[in-house]
């Protein structure tokens, strides 16, 4: 029932804008359904083979920013085979025939050719903002044309992704009359810039609010650019290697101390430790620091370092940072919200440097923490028990064990007790990876305890199916369910079918499920894509229903079996 | 009965026992071509070195892989041994300049220089090559960290069901395939790169099954990450001279030895302290090239003549800086030489003419 026009709906829509409510209130009537279609601007894409860019198009004309995930999170582990799918140029080119006025895209591990980029940067006046997470498929060519034709470019943002660099002159295609940047990111190229360039770009870019340079830009460039742009908000640094005595560190100094609106900083891809003093200054506004691709910087230097930032929310570090490292970020960073610990060596026999203790540390003294990704040597459930209690707010808990199936070393037990008391205690708790040694209790209780809980990432845990079944069946909000390496079969698999159409995606391999079950999932939901990914060529000759299936990924689509797998991977 | 050298080269008069505790080693003479070389397996590989840094698919005989998985090694634990496990490594031979995978502590280093010859720890080594000159403190070290590695219970095995045992059991066969189709079609545009690890060869300490086998995909960190890692650490270990907290340790090189050395600058304090240090350490190799000379080797050299042969005319210290040149020791302040200096080498003086002939000239006649 309406009592507005439709311009006074469509003014209130303005105001909402986050994806699930746009969803929920086009779920209301008819006509909201219209009004919203309208007026929106702004879609997220979780998986790209769920929808088709014709439907996409067709419902929502007025798009300006689209965002698409392709691959499966464990692709980013190279648990799925390279050119399984996820291109983006189908998107590219239905958007482009359209009359859609696209104005930002965001990728995440998606496939994306050169090609793509360069019929993006012909076909849509008014882009504005590229970010490519986690892609590949392009190369330095790509981004020239990006550079070259994308006039009112706001933003070019590269995040680790791999890019075969061509040392070609991307830099240098930006045009004399583009002075429209705020954020430039590519950090994650490995090759050559053209200096020069960079710098011409830096200074004719007054609104450039984010920087991140690549390892290839040395020292006296970063103090250039510095002096271009004291008003960075964000800064990635390239290279910092020098000789302290130097003019160019002073001139560095200086050109640092005037850059006072700077909150994040990474980077730090060579560095030279003993001449960290020259960041004191900005240390203390920092919300944001990423040292983890900086394993030069580790011992007192980094403690020292971390001792200015009172302020971080934010702390990206490698594990050399060890178990007193934390300890000082406990006691200095009282504001801190998010710590990932990455290790720096990750295949070490045993000299991983944290342990249980630097994250209770953390715990203890960091009251507001909601947000771990760390990567430890060994976790006991005592400890795990303690962070439970000193820090219920987690949304995101990611511990990753690095021996897999690790017990408490201190009880020998399983980790169950630990990760329940986490899930008891976060009633938040959105995002969840296990490791070390688990049974199927963990899932109990997880089923128990996890309400809130949207993903779920398992690897070599569990003792039977139902472990599986207790998740399934308790955890009503899940979206993302990835395992690897568990004794789950097809009891498990097959148990509630229904509930894999209210989840984006279902991933898993080196388990116990077999072809015969999978086939029977996808009888029964043609609402799902089940796809059999096998490399090994027994397969072929084998189509036995008892057949153990390497790598399953199912997933809900409106769109049915897409058309661009490649050979190995079966829709069944 | 003489006693243990700490050199080989003799003139094939002696029959030299190398510490005969290692086991069942046959007198070596290098210059004797009656007797053939063996390392300390009984196998007859000479060039064990070379064999060391082994190519996948192995050149080594099925039976002497056999040996090698049942070998008490020397090496590092868990040190990158290619030929263990053919087809999960699948790195070459150049690559493996990188460094390995497994290293003792983060300022160990294991670099492979075969420019060097120097080998990969965690292999055997020809008699010829294994001088004794090496401190017993290495191999203690090591086996001290045998322990301190992650133990795996057997217990544990027990609580998991069967198949999870296969699974892990399974997993390096799958992984083979797997890896081996994989990282030829993985990013095409990383094969230039240092390709580093997750599907490469295992930890080899016998007894540590899969826990330390390479799993695919695990530790779940992006191929981004790990890629950038292990270059960013190759570099720092070469350009900066590996910085541990305060210390700053350099490579030390000296022609002619078959190994290096690492030195931490930071535990002097003036040239002198540097130079008795560096003496001290390769001692060794300086009596060695004395009793290859003929001089009575069974007398412990004096210091002194130590000294002569250092500061004489037979070798001359030099550096590397952070612009890549090689410099002549002595020259800057202490403190600017810390700051700048990468790695250090033990020069002939007949290589150092180049260098700067009047310091050589400087050197004869400092003595």
């Amino acid at each position: 029932m309406n009592y507005f026009p439709d311009e006074v709906l469509e003014h209130v829509f303005d105001f909402i804008t986050s994806h699930k409510d746009r969803n929920s209130v086009s779920l209301v009537c008819k006509s909201w359904y219209k009004i919203e279609r309208y007026s929106r601007q702004r879609v997220f894409i979780g998986n790209c083979y769920s929808i088709s860019p014709e439907r996409l198009i067709a419902r929502f004309p007025g798009l300006k920013s689209l965002t698409l995930k392709g691959k499966p999170h464990f692709a980013d582990f190279n648990l799925v085979p390279h050119d399984w799918g996820g291109f983006v140029y189908p998107w590219i080119k239905a958007l482009a025939k359209s009359r859609i006025g696209l104005e930002e895209l965001r990728l995440k591990r998606m496939v994306v050719s050169d090609e793509s980029l360069e019929l993006l940067s012909k076909s849509f006046v008014n882009f504005k903002s590229l970010v490519l997470v986690s892609c590949e498929g392009f190369t330095t060519d790509g981004l020239a044309a990006i550079a070259a034709n994308c006039r009112f470019i706001r933003e070019l943002d590269l995040q680790e992704n791999e890019v075969d660099d061509h040392r070609g002159h991307w830099l240098s295609c930006f045009p004399e009359s583009c002075t429209s940047l705020i954020s430039l990111n590519f950090a994650c190229l490995r090759g050559e810039v053209n200096l020069g360039a960079l710098e011409r770009l830096v200074s004719r870019s007054p609104n450039l609010k984010s920087l991140r340079l690549n390892r290839a830009v040395p020292l006296d460039t970063l103090q250039k650019l510095l002096m271009l742009a004291p008003q960075l908000v964000d800064l990635g640094i390239g290279s910092y290697v020098h000789d302290p005595f130097s003019e160019a560190y002073n001139k560095l100094k200086i050109a640092i101390q005037r850059c006072k609106s700077i909150r994040s900083l990474s980077g730090f891809l060579e560095v030279a430790p003993h001449c960290m003093s020259a960041i004191y200054p900005i240390c203390g506004n920092l919300t944001f620091l990423n040292l983890s691709y900086a394993p030069g910087l580790h011992g007192n230097k980094l403690m020292k370092l971390i001792q200015h930032c009172r302020k971080l929310q934010r702390l990206w570090i490698l594990d050399c940072i060890g178990d007193k490292g934390l300890g000082v970020v406990a006691l200095t960073c009282k504001e801190l919200q998010e710590l990932r610990v990455f290790p720096s060596d990750p295949f070490g026999a045993g000299n991983a440097a944290v342990t249980e203790e630097g994250l209770v540390l953390v715990s203890a003294g960091c009251p507001k923490l909601n947000s771990l990704l760390y990567f430890c040597q060994q976790m006991t459930n005592a400890a795990l028990i303690t962070v439970a209690k000193n820090c219920p707010n987690f949304i995101r808990f990611r511990l990753c064990i690095l021996d897999p199936i690790k017990p408490d070393p201190v009880t020998n037990q399983p980790l169950d007790e630990g990760f329940g008391a986490i899930v008891q205690s976060c009633k938040g708790l959105k995002r969840l990876s296990l490791s070390g040694l688990l049974t199927d209790q963990v899932f109990l209780y997880i089923g128990m305890y996890a309400e809130q809980l949207k993903m779920l990432s398992i690897a070599f845990a569990a003792n039977s199916d139902k472990g599986m079944l207790y998740v399934l069946n308790g955890c009503k909000k899940l979206r993302k369910l990835e395992i690897r390496d568990c004794p789950f079969g097809d009891a498990a698999l097959l148990e509630d079918v229904g509930k894999y159409e209210t989840m984006r995606s279902l991933w898993m391999s080196s388990c116990e499920v077999t072809l015969g079950g999978c086939k029977s999932v996808a009888e029964k939901m043609p609402s799902l894509n089940v796809e059999i990914i096998n490399e090994s060529e027994q397969m072929e000759f084998n189509l036995d229903d008892k057949q153990k299936v390497d790598k399953l990924y199912l997933y809900r689509t409106l769109v049915g079996h897409r058309k661009d797998a490649p050979e190995y991977v079966w829709i069944l | 009965m003489s006693p243990p050298l700490l050199g080989v080269e003799e003139g094939g008069q002696n029959n030299v026992t190398l510490l005969g505790s290692s086991g069942s080693m046959d007198s070596v003479c290098q210059n004797n071509a009656e007797l053939k070389e063996r390392n300390y397996m009984g196998l007859s590989d000479c060039s064990s070195i070379d064999s060391s840094v082994v190519t996948p698919g192995s050149d080594e005989s099925n039976v002497s892989l056999n040996l090698k998985a049942t070998e008490l090694r020397l090496g590092l634990p868990g040190s990158q041994s290619p030929e263990r496990n053919p087809e999960l490594c699948l790195l070459s031979s150049a690559q493996l300049d990188e460094k390995p995978l497994f290293p003792l502590h983060p300022s160990s280093d294991g670099h492979c220089f075969p420019s060097q010859k120097t080998v990969v720890s965690g292999n055997k080594r020809g008699f010829s090559d294994a001088m004794d000159g090496f401190s017993e403190g290495n191999f203690l070290s090591n086996s001290k960290v045998d322990v301190m590695l992650t133990p795996r219970p057997s217990s544990n095995l027990g609580l998991k069901s069967g198949s999870m045992l296969e699974n892990l059991g399974v997993q390096p066969a799958k992984a083979k395939e797997v890896t081996n189709q994989k990282v030829v079609k993985d990013s095409p545009h990383a094969a230039n790169e240092t390709r580093p690890n997750h599907n490469a060869s295992a930890n080899n300490n016998s007894g540590a099954p899969a826990s330390k086998a390479q799993v695919v995909g695990w530790p779940p960190i992006r191929s981004f990450r790990k890629n950038s890692l292990a270059t960013s650490s190759k570099n720092t270990d070469e350009v900066d001279g590996k910085a541990g907290p305060d210390a700053l340790f350099v490579k030390v090189s000296m022609d002619g030895a078959p190994y290096l050395r690492k030195v931490d600058l930071k535990n002097y304090s003036k040239y002198q302290d540097l130079s008795s240090a560096l003496e001290k350490m390769f001692s060794c190799f300086t009596i060695g090239q004395c009793a290859s000379h003929g001089t009575l080797g069974r007398e412990l050299l004096s210091e002194s003549k130590l000294k002569d042969l250092l500061h004489g005319s037979e070798y001359v210290l030099t550096y590397e800086d952070k612009d890549g040149d090689w410099m002549l020791v002595g020259d800057v302040p202490w403190e600017m030489f810390t700051d700048t200096c990468k790695r250090l080498r033990i020069m002939k003086s007949s290589d150092a003419i180049g260098l700067a002939p009047r310091a050589v000239e400087k050197c004869r006649n400092r003595n």
